[in-house]
């Protein structure tokens, strides 16, 4: 068994501004789709979320800007690392990742080591 | 004479940890097999004693009385003593006259079981035998009843506590509050071993009910202790309580006359201690403070919805988001199994049956059972088969008989 990073991107996650109801069934959506990879003793640690809209960029230079970073088309929203067999399986366990229905992505990255 | 055996039994259990507690704090850790040996002798001596004169107004009184006494005899009597304890003592205390006397009082005896709580729940010594020591030390168990609660016989539990103890020694325990950077990991060690012990009654691989029960409650008891002091009353051991308590709620129903474990929807809800359950509410208000989560939080949380015998989808949803949540921060098989049986009572079969082949938990009886409700209206033949290999794996009578209840209601078409 192999570790790899799942890196969420998504175009929006303005999540709060979201009705109550939707931001219920979106978190749903996540801890079932987590959940069920949880159930198979394949997460490695609990995810992280990352606050969207906050943060720096420290660039050559000592150039820092301010977030968000709105040259990135999807913005890279949180990540989590599972255990998996080889990519493939790690491929199979990404799908159903709620960032896929809302027009995002999921990176699948061997993690070294 | 019955009544004095029975009133000395009662006695030892609540007595004997105590003692031994007080008697090690005093004297050092390495000297706990003597503390056990004085206490022991002090019973002796009551029992002789008592079935003459007649039992004494306070007992417990009397008990400390003699033990003190034999305490300061062995101190006299003993080259050993003289010659290692008296000098660790005077080195400790700092004083001329060792100090022999005793100290029975409430608040030393708490603060005794405390510090022998966390000598004895220390990583160092592996987890079964923390659980035997605990057993022993904390609870006042006997051999036999040990060996009853780990399906085993006594030499094992002997050689299994003579290890531990020689671990307290040669790793230098004390019996000492941890320093307060190391508090938090040592205190989940603590509610670890105690949610163990809980486990080991509620969930037991002994057919003994009276047994099974006296270690629930001592699993409870140990955590109520911890509630006295500030340090150890955290958030998590009101929720681990909160979760003992739900479970203990449901003690009664899961028996029945004929000594098989009752499946949860066939409980009788009557039997349901209603008490318990207010206390474990209680708790559970207790518990909601802080900022931390802790799997003891969701797994009370679980218990007390499984508390309310209404079958709704919320409920099931709710148990379903708590199971998920528990697996991200604590995967267990246990809690694998139930969040797809959740699953499946808030979304159908369908969608549960393709989760839960991917567990592939396929050493475990439960993991076939599962299986086999799920495909019990869709394929009776397949379900069939999966009741078949959850009855060659179940390893208990009152198992195998719940599962062939469970096979023989199968409409085979």
């Amino acid at each position: 068994m192999k570790d790899f990073a799942l890196l969420f991107r998504q175009p929006s996650y303005d999540y709060q501004q979201l009705p109550e109801a939707e931001q219920a069934v979106l978190i749903k959506k996540w801890q079932d789709w987590l959940g069920g990879i949880a159930a198979q003793g394949k997460l490695v640690s609990p995810p992280t979320r990352l606050i969207p809209n906050q943060g720096r960029v420290l660039k050559p230079g000592g150039v820092v800007t301010d977030g968000p970073f709105v040259e990135i088309r999807e913005r890279l929203g949180g990540l989590t690392v599972i255990r998996a067999a080889d990519l493939d399986e790690a491929t199979t366990l990404a799908h159903g990742c709620p960032a896929i229905e809302v027009g995002g992505s999921v990176e699948i990255r061997p993690v070294m080591g | 004479m019955n009544q004095e055996r029975a009133t000395i039994d009662q006695l030892f259990q609540q007595e004997f940890s105590k003692m031994v507690a007080v008697i090690s704090r005093q004297f050092g850790l390495e000297h706990i097999e003597t503390a056990e040996d004085i206490v022991g002798d002090t019973f002796l001596t009551a029992a002789e004693n008592w079935a003459e004169k007649g039992i004494p107004e306070n007992p417990a009184a009397w008990l400390y009385v003699v033990a003190k006494q034999k305490t300061l005899a062995m101190f006299r009597r003993g080259t050993t003593w003289k010659e290692k304890v008296l000098p660790a003592v005077k080195a400790g205390l700092e004083t001329e006259e060792p100090e022999t006397d005793l100290d029975f009082s409430a608040q030393n005896i708490q603060d005794s079981q405390l510090r022998m709580i966390f000598a004895i729940c220390n990583p160092a010594i592996a987890s079964e035998s923390q659980i035997g020591l605990a057993l022993r030390i904390l609870c006042g168990f006997g051999i036999d009843e040990i060996a009853a609660a780990f399906l085993t016989n006594k030499e094992t539990i002997n050689k299994r506590l003579f290890r531990a103890k020689e671990k307290l020694r040669t790793e230098n325990i004390r019996m000492e509050l941890p320093p307060e950077h190391l508090l938090d990991a040592r205190l989940d060690n603590v509610l670890h071993i105690i949610y163990l012990l809980f486990n080991e009654g509620y969930y037991s691989r002994t057919q003994d009910t009276i047994l099974q029960k006296d270690l629930c409650l001592e699993a409870m008891r140990l955590g109520l202790l911890l509630t006295a002091f500030p340090v150890t009353a955290q958030p998590r051991t009101f929720a681990l309580i909160a979760l003992m308590c739900f479970h203990a709620s449901r003690f009664e129903a899961r028996e029945s006359a004929a000594d098989t474990l009752v499946l949860y929807d066939e409980q009788d809800e009557n039997l349901w201690d209603r008490e318990l359950v207010q206390q474990g509410m209680h708790f559970l208000g207790l518990s909601a403070t802080g900022s931390m989560l802790s799997s003891y939080h969701l797994e009370a949380r679980i218990a007390f919805l499984h508390c309310r015998k209404e079958d709704t989808p919320e409920k099931w949803l709710e148990i379903l988001a708590m199971y998920n949540e528990l697996l991200i921060i604590n995967y267990s098989p246990s809690a694998a199994l139930n969040r797809t049986f959740a699953l499946y009572k808030a979304h159908g079969a369908d969608i549960a049956l393709a989760e839960a082949e991917k567990l592939q938990l396929t050493e475990n009886h439960f993991y076939w059972m599962l299986l086999g409700e799920l495909t019990r209206h869709s394929h009776p033949a397949k379900a069939a088969a999966h009741y078949q290999q959850a009855y060659d794996l179940a390893k208990t009578a009152a198992e195998k008989e719940g599962i062939l209840r469970v096979q023989r209601s199968l409409h085979l078409g």
